[in-house]
C-alpha cells in the first residue's frame, strides 16, 4: 500500500539529496555473479533498495521459429517486475512499459556481443525485478551484462548503465524512486566502455542542450565506475570457483590472480585506486 | 512440477533412477522419506512488499511477496476479506519454463497452494473488514519460482506461509467515504499454519520431496496439505496419469502427518518478531 508523500525538497539547502547523497554520487551497488544454478549464466544487483536478478539461457534452439536470424543469434531480453516490487500491487500480466524496457535493454546489450558466432539460435536474457526503487532498467542492464559474461557469451566488453536526472534544477546521478517520480527529468543511458559509444539513451522531462550534454557526461563517469564494479564482481565469482590447489584465493579474495585483463578491455582504462 | 515425463530424459537416467530405487537408494543418497535441506528467509523485499520470504528446498527456490490493498468485497461475501495466491513459473528458473501467460502447471501450482491456505482457514478473512460490505483488505500473495529442481509445490507453500507470517501492513479506516491511514501497523489475522508434503510414485516406490529427475520419471505425484490440528485440508494427485493404490496413499498420509511438523517448526522459526 502506498502512503508516500511528495518530499518538501529533493535537494536540501546544504546541497544534499533526500537520501543524503551528493548530486554526483551513486547509491551503494552490490553485484553478485552465478546466483542461480539452473541458468547458463546469472547475476544479481542491489542498487540502493532496487533488487534485480538476471538469468541467461543459451545459445539454444529458438521458438517460435519465424524469429530466426540466419547470420546471428537472436538476443531476447524479457524484463519483468514482481507484483510486490512496487508500492501498489502490479498486475501480473506484462505491461506495455515492461515490453518497451525489454526491447531497449536488448538493444543496449547487443552491440557488445559477438552474436554472429551462433547463427539461428537464441540467447535468452530473463530479468526479474524483485524490488523496484528507481533506475531498474539501468540496474537490469548492469546485471544482465554480467549474466551474459557468466554464460560465456563472447563479448567485446561488459555494458554498464546509469540514469542521470534533474531535481530542483540540479543534475543528479543515479535517480532513486522519489527523484524519478518528483524530479524534472530522467536520462537513462548505457555505454560500451571500450569505445565510449552509447547503446541506450532515453530521456523524459525538460533539459536544455547544455544540460543534456552535461548530464550525458555525468552518466559516462558513472558508467565507467560501474564498469569497474562489474569487472570486480566477475573476477570474484571466478576466483571463488577456481579448483582447490589452483592458488590461495579460497580464503583471501583480495589476492586473486588478475588474468582476465585482456578479455575485459581493462587495459584501456585508468586503474581504480584501492 | 507439471508433467515433465514428456521432457527429454535419457533411457540410462531413467533406468538408473528406477534401478537405484529397487535397491532402496536415491540418486542424491537420501532416504525415501527424507526432505532435502530446507532454508527459509523472511523480509527479503523490505522496502516495497508488506511481507516476503524466500524458501529453498535443495536447489529449488521460490520467492513470495505479499501486497495488502484496500478493495471492495465480492458481492456474495460482503463480510469477508479477499485472499488470492498466484504463481509464476518464471523462465529465469529453468530451461524447461517458457515466457507467456501461465500454463496449466503454474495454475495448478497456485491453486494447490491456495487450497492449502484457504481450506485450513489459515487467514481469518472475517477480520479483514474495513467497512462491512464496502471496503475490505485484499491480501495478494504472489509466488515466483527462482530455481527449479523438483517439488515446487512444497517450496511454494512454505514461501507463501512464511511471507504471510512476515506481513505487516498499514491500517486504514473509512472517514466521510474516504480511506484514511491510521498510522497503526497490522498483522494478517492468522489462526492456522498449513504445510504441504509432496510425494512421487515411481514404480512401486513412494519418495518424499522428489528432485527434478525423479519427477521426470515418476508415474504420478501426490500432494497432501496438513494443518496444525493434523487435519488434511487439501490433496492433489497430478504430475502424470499413473494410478496409485490406497495402501500407498495411506503411507503418504502417515508420512505427511509426521514430516509436516518439522516444516511448520521451520516456518515459525524463520519469522522475526
Amino acid at each position: 500500500m502506498s502512503t508516500e508523500k511528495r518530499p518538501d525538497y529533493l535537494i536540501s539547502p546544504e546541497g544534499l539529496r533526500i537520501d543524503g547523497r551528493r548530486p554526483d554520487e551513486l547509491r551503494p551497488i552490490e553485484l553478485e555473479v552465478g546466483i542461480l544454478k539452473k541458468a547458463d549464466g546469472s547475476a544479481s544487483i542491489r542498487q540502493g533498495k532496487t533488487y534485480i536478478m538476471a538469468a541467461v539461457y543459451g545459445p539454444r534452439e529458438l521458438h517460435p521459429k519465424h524469429l530466426t536470424l540466419n547470420d546471428r543469434a537472436y538476443l531476447r531480453a524479457v524484463y519483468r517486475m514482481a507484483t510486490f516490487s512496487v508500492p501498489d500491487r502490479k498486475k501480473p500480466a506484462p505491461s506495455r512499459r515492461e515490453r518497451e524496457i525489454s526491447m531497449v535493454i536488448a538493444n543496449a546489450l547487443e552491440p557488445a556481443l559477438f552474436l554472429e558466432e551462433f547463427p539461428r539460435t537464441v540467447v535468452d536474457v530473463f530479468i526479474q525485478v524483485i524490488q523496484a526503487d528507481g533506475g531498474t532498467r539501468c540496474a537490469a542492464i548492469n546485471a544482465a551484462s554480467l549474466a551474459l559474461a557468466d554464460a560465456g557469451i563472447p563479448m567485446s566488453c561488459l555494458v554498464p548503465a546509469v540514469a542521470v536526472g534533474k531535481a530542483d534544477g540540479k543534475l543528479i546521478l543515479d535517480l532513486g524512486d522519489a527523484e524519478d517520480k518528483y524530479g524534472q527529468g530522467d536520462v537513462p543511458m548505457a555505454i560500451l566502455p571500450n569505445t565510449e559509444e552509447i547503446t541506450l539513451l532515453q530521456q523524459d522531462g525538460k533539459f536544455t542542450k547544455e544540460e543534456l550534454l552535461e548530464a550525458i557526461g555525468m552518466g559516462m563517469t558513472g558508467c565507467r565506475y560501474i564498469h569497474e564494479l562489474q569487472k570486480e564482481a566477475l573476477k570474484k565469482a571466478y576466483a571463488k570457483r577456481a579448483p582447490e590447489g589452483a592458488g590461495e584465493e579460497e580464503e583471501d579474495l583480495g589476492e586473486y590472480d588478475d588474468d582476465m585483463e585482456a578479455d575485459l578491455g581493462e587495459s584501456d582504462l585508468p586503474e581504480e585506486d584501492e | 512440477m507439471g508433467d515433465f515425463s514428456a521432457e527429454v530424459i535419457s533411457h540410462i537416467d531413467r533406468a538408473y533412477i528406477r534401478g537405484l530405487l529397487d535397491k532402496g537408494q536415491r540418486t542424491d543418497g537420501r532416504a525415501f522419506d527424507e526432505y532435502r535441506e530446507i532454508e527459509i528467509q523472511t523480509g527479503v523485499v523490505p522496502a516495497k512488499a508488506e511481507g516476503s520470504a524466500i524458501a529453498r528446498i535443495g536447489d529449488t527456490r521460490v520467492i513470495a511477496g505479499v501486497k495488502v490493498v484496500p478493495g471492495e468485497p465480492y458481492s456474495d461475501t460482503p463480510d469477508e476479506g479477499v485472499v488470492m495466491i498466484t504463481a509464476e513459473m518464471a523462465p529465469i528458473a529453468s530451461p524447461l519454463f517458457e515466457t507467456g501467460p501461465p500454463q496449466e502447471d503454474a495454475i495448478e501450482l497456485a491453486r494447490v497452494v491456495d487450497r492449502g491456505v484457504r481450506e485450513s482457514e489459515m487467514i481469518d478473512i472475517k477480520k479483514l473488514i474495513i467497512s462491512e460490505g464496502k471496503k475490505v483488505y485484499m491480501v495478494f500473495c504472489d509466488l515466483y519460482t527462482l530455481e527449479y529442481d523438483g517439488n515446487l509445490i512444497d517450496a511454494s507453500a512454505i514461501a507463501a506461509a512464511a511471507s504471510l507470517l512476515d506481513t505487516k501492513f498499514p491500517e486504514v479506516k473509512v472517514e466521510d467515504g474516504e480511506l484514511i491511514p491510521t498510522k497503526n501497523m497490522l498483522r494478517i489475522p492468522l489462526q492456522n499454519l498449513p504445510v504441504e508434503c509432496t510425494f512421487s510414485k515411481i514404480g512401486k516406490h513412494l519418495v518424499l520431496d522428489p528432485v527434478l529427475k525423479e519427477e521426470m520419471v515418476q508415474d504420478c505425484r501426490l500432494t497432501i496439505a496438513v494443518d496444525e490440528q493434523d487435519n488434511f485440508t487439501a490433496m492433489q494427485k497430478g504430475g502424470g496419469a499413473g494410478p496409485m493404490s490406497l495402501a500407498m496413499m495411506e503411507q503418504a498420509m502417515d508420512l505427511a502427518l509426521e514430516k509436516s511438523k518439522m516444516i511448520r517448526e521451520a516456518v515459525r522459526k524463520s519469522v522475526k518478531v
